[in-house]
Parts: C-alpha cells; structure tokens; sequence
C-alpha cells in the first residue's frame, strides 16, 4: 500500500511514453470531468446564496401597508407595479387573462380593507433585527421569538428553530456517541477477529436503513412505546426525535471512530501488550489517546450529519416551533421547516428567500463541520505514519 | 464495551422484527404488482407498481448520470493527478466536502439550479413562445440529476479504492511493453477495476434509493395515476409514499397495515442492493489477496 501513496514510479514511467494527440485531448478531457466536483460545489454554495441575498442585503421590501390599486385601474398602471402589487412573477403575470387580474385585484382589495392596522403592519419584518432578536408584538405580554410565516403579520424569527436543530442533534449525540465509540472501541481492539467479520457488515447494513424509514419507526412506534412508559404530554417531542437521530447517526460516528482505532499502528498495541498490560489496558490507555483525535473527528462528522438529517426530524419532533430547551416539549428544526415549507411558498418570495436563508446557514454549518473533521482525521493519519511529530 | 455494540444490534433487531412482524400480512405478491388506481389510502386495493416504477426509473437515470463522471474523476485523481498538488487536494476537499452536504440542501439545490435556473432556460430557448412552463417544473429527470450530485462522492471514493487496489506492477508491465498511459488505462486499469466500479454504482443506487428530502421538491408526486413516461414526468416514490401514509393518512389505523408493507418493499429494496454491494466487497477482497 505504502507505494500508492507517495507518487508511485509507473507515474514517472508514463511521462516520457506517448504523447499522441488523442492521447493528450483525453488527457485533458479526464482533467476537465474531474473539476466536476469543484464546481457543483461552487455551484450549491451560489445558488443558494443567491436566492437568499436579498434578505442578507436588506432589499426585501414588501411592508404589508400598500396603497390599494382600484379594480378599473387595470389598464393604467405599469406592470411592474401590478406584479409586484399581486405578488406575481412575470412568467405568471404573462400567462394571465385580463379577467383573472381583475378578479385578483378584487381579492387584493378585499385583502386591504381586513388588514390589520397597528404598528406591526408597518414592520419589515425580513429584517435581521426581527430574525434574530425577539420583538414585542401586539397582543404580547413580553418580547418573544416567534415563527409564524403563514399569518398576516408574517413572522420569521428563526432562533425557535436554531435552537430545535441544536437540541435535537445534542440528544443525537448523547445516545449515539457512547453506543458508537464504545462498539468501535470493542470491534476494533477487543472482539475476536470472527465476531469482528460478522458485526461490521450489519452495522454497515444499518446505516442502509432510509432515514424516511427510521422517522417512520419513530413516529408509528417509538413515540407510542415511549409515551405510554414515562407518561409525558405531547407524544411527538424532541427526545423521541433525538433518539431516532441518534440511529442514524450511530453508523457514522462508529465507521470513523472504528477507522481512526483501527489506524493506530500495530507496534504500539504489540508494545503495551509486551510490557504486560491487559488488552484492555491497551486499548484504554494506548490506542484510545493515540487515536483520540480521530474520535473527536467522529463525533463533529456526525453532528454535521444529526444537523442536516430531514426525514427523522420532519416525522418525529411535532413541528411544534416554541422556544423551549425541554427535552419532552415539541420542537421544528431547520430542516424540517424547509422541507414542509418551501412547497407553498411564493418562487422568489420573501418566504421562499427566508427558507433559503435557513438553507445558506445550514450549508455553513455543515461545511464547517465537515472542514473541521477532515483536517484532523487527516493530520491524524499522517501523524500516525510519522510524517509529522 | 461489547455491551455497547449489543445494543446497535439489539436496536436494528427491534426496529426489523417490528416491521416484519406488522407488516408481513399485507405484504404480498398482489400488493407489489398492483397500482393504487383509485384510493391509495384503501388498504385492500392498494398497491406500490407506481413507486417501484417512480423510484426505480429514478435510480436508475441516475446512474447513468453520475457513473461516466464518478469515474472518471476518480481516474483522473489515480492514474493521471500529482499527488499532494494544490488542484488535486481541492479536488479531493470538494469530493469529501459534496459528501457532507445534508439531503435537503440538495433539494433545495436541486429546485433553484436544476428547475429554475436550466429548466427555465431551456423554456426560455426551446419553447419561447408559450407561456406555460414545461421544463420547469418538478420532474423525473432534474430528481434524477440531484441525486447524482449527490451520490458523485460515493461512486468516486469507491472508483478509488478500486483503482489503488490494482497492483502497480500491472501499470508497469502494460507501460513496459511500450503501451500509452491511455490504453494502459483502457486495457489494465479499468477491466481490472470493473467489479469495484460496479460496487460503487451499487452502493450509490442502495444510497439514493431511499432518500426523500432531495426529490421532496425536484420531482416527487403526491399521488399520479399512471407511471411516469417522460424525463419531465413526475413520479410517485417509495420513500415519499411511506412518509405520506405515516403523515397524511386520513385513517392511521386503517392505512397501517399497508403502510408496513410499503415500508418492507423500501427495505427489501435497499437490503438488497447493501448485501450485493458487501457480497462484492469480500469477493474482491479475497481475489486481491490471491494476486499479491
């Protein structure tokens, strides 16, 4: 293995031989396909970024206060000013008869004349002031984080569901760190090699397990089972979530922690073991600090994955968004939210926007997760072959 | 410590004896080969043709999109990239970078590049003159095309491991006899390589069968009559069509059983492909074993 990695003499044989031009254009053709990757990369990050600038920049300008544009004045106002009044795209406002924008213009009216009327009208409420810090509403008894998308007054504070998403991941993480390293620790150092051949696999086999199938599980069993054992209130809470999460995130916490084990050279165990310790002691005092990075790399791997999971948490948390760190209490993640709400929103609306939004926060979250357990599994690996002290 | 391994098992053991035991009666013959024409929600007509069709036509699209560029992406990282180049190593971040990227940002990538942004140009092109979009639209091909975004990592890690499991030598002898890089590449590498190539293929279909959150928005269909017939058709899928019953079943009780059953269609499927892509592992392991 070791004359794969540094570059290996078949590379330099093949420099000097044939440089026919078909030989070259397909050279640069595999070169070209391979910056795939790059750019499907580059292009997530800009298209959802994208869609969600205007909220980043400010621009969004649509106060809910209009000055209402009378039925018979159909013929005389600009377009722009029509689309923008009906919230219609332009593709939309083209494929429209003149009959459907009158009717339109009557519902708008009617719209109007039921506002409500008040400070909260008035509000820009795609403001990252009301995002992220809480706001008194009217008819509020104190400030409050709310997210309320579909009412009249529209509210997006996304800290009810920031908070969600880190509560249900930390609860993953809580169950499925201990089980993972601590099968991992087994399989890699104490198991007989024949256990060793037959385990693998079916953890393998369950990270196969869909997640829809999972949250399934979760909603139709778990939440059930659960509920009539301890006898909380609402059945479809954070916990039950968590704990579904947790399955799934139990595979890739164990592949990991199981590799980084597994990548601690053999001389260190055979040492420990010569100088009379346990296997236990081995694997406890010798192989787990010298693969305690990779361990860590594990778990931030599978944060980023509890995080980004839709399925389980869309199925089994009850999508309730109150601010609350109770584990019993139902709870809507990020993910969740997107994937139950982008359906019904307006293309290019400051909902549609605000969910790309969550989607841009996502991506930062995960990619940095991501980075992070990359480089230290990485430095581990070449620390482990003495490349660097 | 073997505690903690029995009881992933323990859990993997509850979750399948459950489904199996719940869902066997209405698991059938009938219940696979049978469209649900009238009331999906009818647990005694009901049937999964429609999204064993959506979902197969899905995986299998797919494939065809991201095997040529898996491949060759992870030929290009093998047999022709400098190591440790600051190309090849942004390569390889964005590889394992693409492999994090949760399912549902995939989807949401999926509606703003592939529906919106090529669909709407091609309406733009190939269709100026009407109004009503038919490219852009959620379809069977632009699901198709997020998934293979999606599952491009896991076909190019294992195209990898494939190739550096060639023994160099090989290279060398091919290259010796005086044999371009290219068809040593052609003529070596790949046929010596097929059986894990096809692994990853494997293992990608078993990764993008089940996920739901990428097509939630790309393609999937709450309900069609018929089976899908166009890359702009929309489809009914397995994975979308168990969280409809677990969620939207106007009856819970009613649907229950043929919800069980959908959900042992998914995992037969999945299982499958997971046990052939293990079953191809070994076998590669064992005759690599023999070669050196």
């Amino acid at each position: 293995m070791k004359e794969n990695d540094s570059n290996p003499n078949w590379q330099s044989l093949a420099n000097e031989s044939g440089s026919s031009l078909i030989e070259k254009a397909m050279e640069k053709f595999v070169f070209l396909i391979s910056l795939t990757t790059i750019l499907f990369v580059l292009l997530i990050f800009v298209f959802i970024a994208r869609e969600s600038l205007p909220i980043f920049l400010g621009t969004v300008e649509r106060s809910i206060v209009r000055e209402p544009i009378p039925v018979n004045a159909l013929t005389t106002t600009p377009p722009e000013e029509l689309m923008a009044y009906l919230d219609l795209s332009a593709d939309e406002f083209q494929s429209m008869e003149k009959e459907t924008l009158e009717l339109l213009l009557e519902v708008k009216l009617e719209e109007l004349a039921q506002a409500p009327i008040g400070t909260d009208a008035t509000i820009q409420t795609t403001r990252w002031r009301y995002l992220l810090l809480p706001f008194q509403w009217s008819g509020y008894d104190a400030p409050a984080f709310i997210w309320q998308p579909i009412s009249q007054i529209r509210k997006y504070n996304i800290v009810p569901l920031l908070i969600g998403s880190l509560k249900t991941s930390l609860i993953a993480l809580l169950f499925a760190v201990p089980i993972a390293i601590g099968a991992a620790i087994y399989v890699s150092q104490l198991a007989p090699m024949r256990i060793r051949e037959w385990i693998k696999p079916m953890i393998e086999m369950m990270a196969g397990i869909p997640s829809v199938v999972l949250g399934f599980f979760a909603l139709i069993v778990m939440a059930t089972t659960l509920q009539e054992t301890f006898g909380y209130q609402s059945r479809l809470n954070a916990l039950v979530a968590g704990i579904a999460l947790g399955l799934a995130v139990i595979p890739v916490i164990f592949s990991i922690a199981e590799d980084a084990l597994t990548s601690v050279p053999q001389s260190f165990s055979h040492a420990a073991l010569a100088l009379g310790s346990s296997r236990w002691q081995t694997a406890s005092s010798v192989v787990l600090p010298a693969a305690l990075p990779g361990i860590f790399a594990a778990v931030v791997l599978g944060f980023g994955r509890a995080i980004g999971e839709t399925m389980i948490v869309l199925m089994a948390t009850g999508n309730a968004s109150i601010v609350s760190w109770s584990l019993l209490d139902s709870t809507r993640t990020i993910t969740a939210t997107i994937a139950a709400e982008l359906a019904e929103t307006v293309f290019g609306g400051e909902h549609y926007r605000i969910l790309f939004v969550l989607g841009t926060i996502l991506f930062g979250v995960t990619f940095l997760a991501n980075l992070v357990g990359d480089v230290v599994i990485h430095r581990l690996k070449r620390r482990l072959e003495g490349k660097i002290a | 410590m073997a505690f903690a391994t029995a009881i992933i098992l323990a859990f993997a053991a509850v979750i399948l004896s459950n489904i199996l035991w719940q869902g066997w009666e209405a698991f059938s013959w009938r219940f696979i080969t049978s469209r649900a024409d009238q009331n999906m929600f009818d647990s005694q007509q009901a049937g999964v043709l429609q999204m064993i069709a959506g979902t197969s036509a899905r995986v299998v699209l797919m494939t065809i999109f991201v095997m040529p560029i898996g491949v060759i992406t992870a030929i290009y990282l093998t047999e022709y990239a400098r190591k440790d180049s600051l190309l090849t190593n942004l390569i390889q971040s964005a590889v394992n970078n693409l492999a994090g990227v949760p399912s549902i940002v995939f989807g949401l990538f999926g509606l703003g590049f592939f529906v919106n942004f090529i669909g709407g140009n091609l309406d733009l092109i190939l269709r100026p003159e009407q109004a009503a979009p038919y490219w852009r639209n959620p379809a069977l091909i632009w699901a198709s095309l997020t998934l293979a975004v999606m599952t491009l990592p896991v076909v190019i890690v294992s195209t990898e491991e494939a190739l550096k499991a060639i023994p160099p030598g090989l290279r060398e002898a091919s290259m010796a006899l005086g044999a371009t890089r290219l068809e040593t590449v052609i003529r070596i590498v790949i046929p010596q390589a097929l059986p894990g190539i096809m692994t990853g293929g494997v293992l990608a279909v078993g990764r993008a069968a089940g996920e739901v959150a990428p097509i939630l928005f790309t393609g999937a269909a709450y309900y069609m009559s018929g089976y899908p017939s166009h890359l702009t058709d929309q489809f009914m899928d397995l994975g979308y069509h168990i969280f409809i019953l677990s969620t939207q079943s106007p009856d819970i009780e009613g649907t229950r059983s043929i919800l069980y059953a959908t959900v042992i269609t998914l995992l037969l499927l999945t299982f499958t492909l997971n046990l052939l892509t293990i079953l191809m592992r070994a076998r590669i392991r064992t005759k690599l074993r023999t070669f050196h």
